[in-house]
This record gives structure tokens, sequence and C-alpha cells, in this order.
């Protein structure tokens, strides 16, 4: 018998883990996969090594700060901060057509960027910087407001709008089109008022380090091990069937399989969930240079560009993917100690796709696709950064279906479902969620989700 | 155990959660809050760390207690006299 079952070993389930094996709990992790980090996990390929999901950890803090995300969630796992070793970002930059604004993890750069390109909305950028600061993560109506109604009262400008919008929509906005205020006010303190950082071996170093603390504290994790279902007895779960039937009994499941995902898994519903599993996915093409990205002058870390005045954060209506809006990522352009510096050059550049469009190829069609979009993606990304094409010497891309493949997350849906369920609960009494769908995003969100939802329903009895 | 001994152990809980704050200038009589802007989050811990370590359960309405050292000490001399160092 489990004090604790967690479904899934991304860095919620494994946070979660931390906490309840910490405080003595019986807890097992299970995970289908054959390997951790689920939406933002690693892989091997020809020799190289590649992150999923990681561009940026967002919410760096410098060490010793005491305020902010990070250093809540390293006192809450019991990390020091250079055990994240994280190296802060060189400068990013949302361009837009004849409009660029440069950002870095001091608000003072975006605010002079916005002074010269928007004289006039200098003050209104001061009004909504101040109402980010005022906003209370706990308000569950304000979570939810309308953040185009909100802007718009406060800029005249609606190409400013877009601009600001166009970042924090990219990293981490499950809704089409509009966002909520509360994940809008999130990001814009995660993303602009502290900013972008990397560890210098990626993704795989914090998730190395929060399983082996995880398994040194007595837990137990079980890869390749999948839920079938959720075995439940009237408005209580008693425990979980596996893939291979063997049958696992807890006081309580923790599951970061998604809202739509988990309640699916319960063997005592007929009705579907109404609730729609996200829509948002990307496809990520990644080319290996031979030479580092700033040899043919792009010594930027992150360029969010979108090449019309508008910005469409809508799943594509009519093709695979839509590439007139993308992200452009160099993992090489970090500051990292000790002027170290990863031995090849990176550029990943993530577009916006379609799971259904993606899911219904055959395989011919899917591999000529994958080439189609790969260059397709390129092109119109050199339009806002330097040609590299020529310096290229290995590449890969990853679609909605790969995403699906590995995370068996709804439609390859990134940042989960629109409609987040930000207490955790859900129709069984010991079943709660955590992870993407509970409401928080990125690497360091997804952490906290964990550590919030074992504090709030599985240490507080 | 004693205050002073009570006083080291609350110490002690606190450089684990928050290894890179220097305690050593502490003033008991000023909320912890304020000092190290400890949040909501944190007192549970402190609160968890008393039960894993000592088996002291604190009851969720004493959550005030734990305020600052001298009140934290205040209230747990009494709870934990017959608790061993």
């Amino acid at each position: 018998m489990y004090d604790t079952i967690i479904i899934g070993a991304g860095m919620s389930g494994l946070a979660a883990g931390i906490r309840l094996a910490h405080f003595d709990q019986k807890v097992c992790i299970l995970e289908r996969h054959y390997t951790i980090g689920g939406l933002n996990s690693f892989y091997r390929l020809n020799g190289r090594d590649y992150d999923v999901g990681l561009h940026a950890v967002t919410n760096f803090t410098e060490k010793g700060a005491t305020r902010g995300p990070l250093a809540k969630i390293l006192r809450q796992l019991r990390f020091k901060w250079e055990e994240f070793a994280l190296a802060p970002q060189r400068g990013s930059r949302i361009a837009f057509p004849g409009v660029n604004l440069r950002f870095n993890n001091n608000i003072d750069l975006l605010r002079s960027e916005i002074r010269a390109a928007f004289p006039s909305e200098i003050d209104a950028f001061e009004r909504l910087l101040t109402q980010i600061g005022d906003y209370d993560d706990l308000d569950q109506d304000l979570f939810v407001e309308s953040t185009r109604q909100r802007l718009a009262q406060i800029f005249r400008e609606p190409l400013l709008v877009e601009m600001l919008l166009c970042p924090l929509m990219w990293y981490g906005n499950a809704r089409e089109h509009d966002m909520d205020w509360g994940q809008f006010s999130i990001m814009f303190r995660s993303i602009f008022l502290e900013g972008f950082a990397r560890p210098f071996k990626g993704v795989r170093l914090i998730l190395k380090n929060l399983v082996k603390r995880y398994r040194s504290l007595g837990g137990e994790l079980l890869l390749r091990h999948g839920v079938k279902r959720i075995v439940t007895d009237g408005d209580r779960a008693v425990g979980v069937e596996l893939d291979d039937g063997k049958m696992l009994v807890g006081k309580r499941i923790l599951s970061s399989a998604g809202c739509v995902e988990t309640i699916r898994l319960c063997d005592n519903l007929t009705e579907p969930d109404p609730r729609q599993a996200g829509q948002m996915s990307f496809i990520e093409s990644i080319s290996v240079l031979n030479c580092q990205p700033e040899q043919v002058g792009n010594s930027e870390t992150i360029v969010f560009y979108n090449d019309h005045s508008e910005f469409d954060w809508r799943r594509p209506e009519q093709e695979l993917c839509d590439v007139r809006t993308g992200v452009i990522c160099s993992p090489n352009n970090y500051q990292y100690a000790d002027d170290n510096q990863l031995s090849e050059g990176f550029i990943r550049i993530t577009s916006i796709a379609d799971f259904d469009r993606w899911n219904s190829l055959n395989s011919d069609d899917y591999a000529r696709a994958k080439w189609l979009w790969y260059d397709r993606s390129i092109e119109s990304s050199v339009r806002f950064v330097n040609e590299f094409r020529h310096r290229v010497i290995g590449s890969d891309l990853f679609t909605p279906k790969t995403i699906q493949r590995f995370t068996f997350h709804d439609n390859g849906a990134i940042y989960g479902a629109p409609d987040k369920k930000l207490d955790g609960t859900t129709h069984l009494k010991n079943v709660f969620l955590c992870g993407t769908d509970q409401g928080y995003v990125g690497i360091i969100g997804a952490i906290m989700s964990g550590i919030s939802m074992a504090n709030m329903h599985c240490l507080r009895i | 155990m004693t205050p002073v001994d009570i006083r080291n152990v609350i110490l002690e809980i606190l450089s684990d959660i928050s290894p890179d704050t220097d305690l050593s200038n502490l003033d008991d009589a000023v909320p912890f809050r304020e000092q190290m802007e400890l949040d909501s989050m944190d007192f549970l811990d402190i609160v968890m760390e008393l039960k894993k370590r000592y088996r002291v359960s604190i009851p969720e309405e004493d959550y005030k207690e734990l305020a600052s050292m001298s009140s934290t000490v205040a209230f747990l001399s009494q709870k934990m006299v017959n608790v061993g160092v």
C-alpha cells in the first residue's frame, strides 16, 4: 500500500515525489515512457544530445535571492542554487515587421526599447508593470480575465500589445487567440521581470538532480510502467491497474497525465468529459552548425518573430504548420561559467502545428512533410536572423505526433488544456492533478505545481 | 529539551530549508517572515520537519505561534518538554 501513487515522471511528478518521500511517505512514480522528463525531456541521436521542451529556464534570479519561484522551489526541495547551475541569457528580441524590442534579464532594457519605439506608450507600460505587480496568484476569478481586454484598456498602440503578447503566449499559453490574465501576469514576471537561463548541460542536469534526490529519499520510480486505469470505489480511487495488468493500491493518486487524460483513466465514468484538451502544438526544427551561431552573426539567446502586425496564436487552419511566427533559440548563447561553450552550434526553431493533420499522414507523407516543414520554418526564420543554412551539418525535427507519442498528452498539446484546474481537484476525493493542466507551465512552473499540489493535498493530512 | 536546545533545533531546520541564508544575525524578536521572507509553504515545512524529526504535531490553529524565534521557542518549550535531544 502506497501513501501516494504519482502518474508521470516529468518535472512536476518528480518534484512532488521528492516532497512526499522527504516526509517519509511511501511513494511510487509510474512512467509509461522508457525515460524521465515528460514534456521536458532529452534524447540522443547520432552521438549528439538534444533537449526537448527546454529553450530556457524562466524565473531566473541570482544566487541569494529570497523572493520568486526559483528561490521557493530550491527551498522546498532543499537544493542549493549551484545545483541547478543556471547561466543567464545573453539577450533576446521580439521581432515584428519594422520594429524590434530587445530584452534581457533586467527590465530596464525592455523599458528603454519601448521608450524608443513607442514613446507615447511608456507611461502605459509603467501602469502595466504596476498591475502585474499587484496581481494575486491565488485569486481564481482574476486568473481567467481576458488579457486582450485588459491590454486594450492600457495601451493605444495595438502593435505594442501584439509584441508583448508574442513571447508570453509562445512560452505558456494553452488558449487560442486570448490569454488568461493570471497566466499572462505569471509569464510576464517569469520572462521579463526575472528572466532566462540554462544549465550548461541542459535539461538533463535538472532531471538527473531531481531523480537522484528522489531515489536517495527512498522513492520508487518505475519506467515503462503505464497506467491503464484508475480503479475506483464510489467517490474514491483505490489504486491503479498497470498496462501489464498488475495492480497497485494507494491512499491517493497525484496525476500529471493531464486533466482530460486522467479523467479518461477513471473506470467509473461513462460520460466523456466536456472539457477539451489543448490544441496548441508545435514542430521544432533543430539544426546543428559547424560553428558557433555568433560566427554567422547570431549571438542572441532567443528571437520571437512574427511577420505581420497581428499575432495569430491559433492552430493552423489550412496547413500542417503556421510558420508566419516562430521562436529561434540557440542554447550556445548563454553566459556559461568559465567561458564554457557547447562544442557545436545549435539553432532550434519552433513553429505552430496542427496535431490532427500531422497525425493523419501515412508514413511516407509524414517523412516528406518533416523535411518540407524543416525547410519552410528555416526559410521563414532567416528573415529575422542571419542566414546560417550553409553551416548546417546535422538536423532533426519533431512534430506534434512525436510529442504525443512520448508524452501521451492529447493532441501533443504542450501547454495543456485552456481551462486550468488551479486547485488540482478532480471528481474523485483522493485523485489530484499536477503539472501542465493544474496551471503552471515551464520548468520552474511544473516543479512548483508538483510541490504545491503535494503540500496541499498529500501532506496536510 | 531546554529552550536553548529548541532554539538550535529551529536553527537547524531553518538552515535546511534555506541553506543560502545567513542565520548568524537572526533577531529572535523579529518575525521570520520579515527577516527571511518565509511564506506559508515554509511555515508548513517547519511544522512538517518538527513532526518528522521529533514526532511533535502542531495543529493549524497554532501556526501563528511560530512567527518569530522567541515565540516559537516559548510555544515549543511546553510541547517538547519530554522530548530528548
